[in-house]
């Protein structure tokens, strides 16, 4: 963080203040007490439960009264469920795709929006509609106008065959990376557009005296320094993908039988529809395990961990 | 000389993503007002020959008006746990040399990568010990809690930009840390916590996993929940579904309308600025 840097040097500073009798900057600054309330809150609801989950994930219980220890029952129980091992395949599968999908779509409107233009704004405000919209909302909104009786496919068979597109695993699959890539290609061409208006314009001046055409300048100034913004959004979209739930459990109900069972519906699934806590805390344990596994090589294949600086050279 | 010739694969591109968001919008609100047997004869496609607010009104004796009451009472609990906490949290990242401050801003930062899925299981766990299962303040509870590392972290970027020699004019005047906080720290943050206002009441207002999980009677029914359940027991009703998908919709794009930029903000704020 460029906070610690610059705080650095001030910290001998500071040191002498504090001793230094009448007063300096610690005068008139707040205590830890200012930060406590909040940091209790969040501890008991977020950061507690991170720890409890770790707990229930070696434990039985069924929803009433305490859960008994059971060692590594649930986890022993779990290596050996297909549905588990193939979720986590599905898993995988469908955040692949939603970033396959999503990033080039994301970015080319992301910065199409960035351009100052009038028409732009205006448009804008009807591109980013979607992100606005619950996930809920979104699902079923798509889940009716994909409806095999009543919905779109029924009209058009020449596109959708026999209209079904909740029957079939490939037509699950494909409406879950369509809804999802509806509802989140706005957020993440936000964060594009957000980095795009920050390029520079000197870098653009200079790429047109080089002889660049449009498309020199997007590969050669725009693409490069988008890259942190590239980054930022594909690991937010990979711990997204890999914690989809709402979409699943409204458009496939994990169906057809458990083609589109995906780890997060999994656990939902063994905990609040079969009653076994301890297998669901399980699950999601291997959930944050992985999603920051991923993040991490993600981070770490980017080498945005060594903090590069798209200013370089500037 | 200029390069100012058309981008027209860009346009092109502008124009098919508008027809994408705006055709489902636009065909979810021509079906919500066709009666069901206009839209059985008609199709999702076609121009409605019929015009009715029946399904908006059915909806209401759905619930619909009862579930609508429910997710303001939680969305302005939240808010209200929202702006308590987060101003004197942010002040405290923002001002205070106290080592532990600075331990506590990292904590909120690893907070940022706790999807709430994750920890649905032990959230369960407390809530129902806590003897708050089936109730609204279960579901205000960790929907605040989850809200707190982005709004932490939008309000403290907004309290960094306060310039120093602000602080020390009233430190020189002898102004208490409460005095500070109160006269110089929240007039000038008003536009963060307008944005962490909006944001804290968007997430709560289309929260769904948490009163899932947390609730189950009709009388504690948020929207969204609302939607799910209608959907799984009259799917078959598409012209009151998507009625009632457009209810639950309406409140948010006014806020859109009236407070677009701290809105933007507010969804900005994790992803950089």
């Amino acid at each position: 963080m460029s906070t610690s840097t610059l705080a650095a040097p001030t910290v001998t500073e500071q040191r002498r203040a504090r001793r230094s009798p009448g007063g300096g900057p610690t005068l008139g600054r707040p205590g830890f007490a200012w930060a406590l309330p909040a940091t209790l809150f969040f501890g008991l609801f977020a950061l507690a439960p991170l720890v409890l989950v770790v707990v229930l994930s070696f434990t039985s219980w069924a929803g009433l009264g305490s859960p008994e220890f059971v060692g590594l029952d649930n986890w022993q129980r779990l290596a050996r469920d297909p549905v588990m091992i193939n979720s986590l395949w599905l898993s995988v599968l469908l955040t692949a795709l939603g970033v396959l999908v999503q990033t080039p779509l994301s970015l080319l409107i992301g910065v199409w929006a960035a351009g100052t233009q009038r028409n732009r704004a205006v448009l804008s405000a009807i591109f980013f509609l979607p992100l606005l919209l619950s996930a809920t909302a979104v699902s079923v909104l798509w889940r009716a106008l994909l409806d095999p009786n009543f919905g779109v496919p029924g009209q058009a068979p020449w596109l959708f065959g026999d209209g079904n597109l909740f029957g079939s695993r490939t037509g699950a699959i494909a409406v879950l990376v369509f809804v999802g890539s509806w509802q989140f290609i706005p957020f993440h061409a936000l964060i594009y557009q957000g980095a795009a208006r920050a390029v520079p314009a000197v870098l653009y001046q200079a790429a047109e005296v080089d002889g660049a055409g449009r498309w020199g300048q997007f590969r050669h100034v725009t693409l490069p320094q988008l890259r942190n913004a590239m980054i930022t959004s594909v690991v937010l979209m990979v711990v997204g993908g890999l914690t989809t739930f709402d979409t699943v459990l409204i458009l496939t109900q994990g169906g057809p039988g458990t083609d589109t069972t995906i780890t997060a519906y999994y656990m939902y699934e063994q905990a609040f529809r079969s009653f076994d806590f301890g297998a669901g805390a399980a699950i999601a344990l291997l959930l944050v395990v992985v999603a920051t596994v991923i993040s991490l090589i993600v981070v770490r294949v980017s080498g945005y961990d060594r903090m590069r600086s798209t200013m370089e050279g500037l | 000389m200029k390069r100012h010739h058309p981008n027209w694969l860009a346009g092109i591109g502008a124009v098919a993503w508008l027809l994408l968001v705006g055709l489902p919008i636009y065909v979810m609100l021509a079906i919500s007002v066709q009666t069901r047997e206009g839209y059985g004869r008609n199709g999702p496609i076609a121009l409605p020959d019929t015009l009715t607010l029946d399904n908006y009104t059915g909806a209401f004796d759905e619930g619909f008006g009862r579930y609508l009451l429910n997710t303001l009472v939680v969305t302005a609990s939240v808010v209200a746990l929202v702006l308590l906490l987060v101003p004197p949290l942010a002040y405290a990242i923002v001002r205070s040399r106290s080592r532990l401050t600075s331990g506590v801003f990292r904590l909120f930062l690893l907070g940022l990568a706790i999807p709430a899925q994750a920890v649905i299981v032990p959230i369960f766990y407390l809530i129902s010990k806590a003897g708050l299962y089936d109730n609204l303040v279960g579901v205000v509870l960790p929907t605040a809690a989850f809200s707190l590392p982005v709004c932490a972290l939008i309000l403290s970027g907004v309290m960094r930009d306060i310039t120093g020699d602000l602080y020390e004019a009233m430190a020189i005047d002898g102004a208490s840390p409460a005095r500070v906080f109160l006269q110089l720290v929240l007039p000038l943050s008003r536009g963060g916590i307008a944005t962490i206002a909006v944001f804290s009441a968007l997430q709560a207002w289309n929260g769904f996993l948490f009163p899932l999980i947390l609730t189950q009677s009709d009388s504690t029914k948020v929207i969204t929940l609302g939607l799910y359940n209608f959907q799984t027991q009259y799917g078959i009703n598409i012209p009151g579904l998507l009625a009632a998908v457009v209810l639950s919709m309406v409140p948010v794009l006014l806020v859109y309308l009236f407070a677009r930029r701290a809105l933007v903000q507010g969804l900005m704020g994790v992803g950089g600025k």
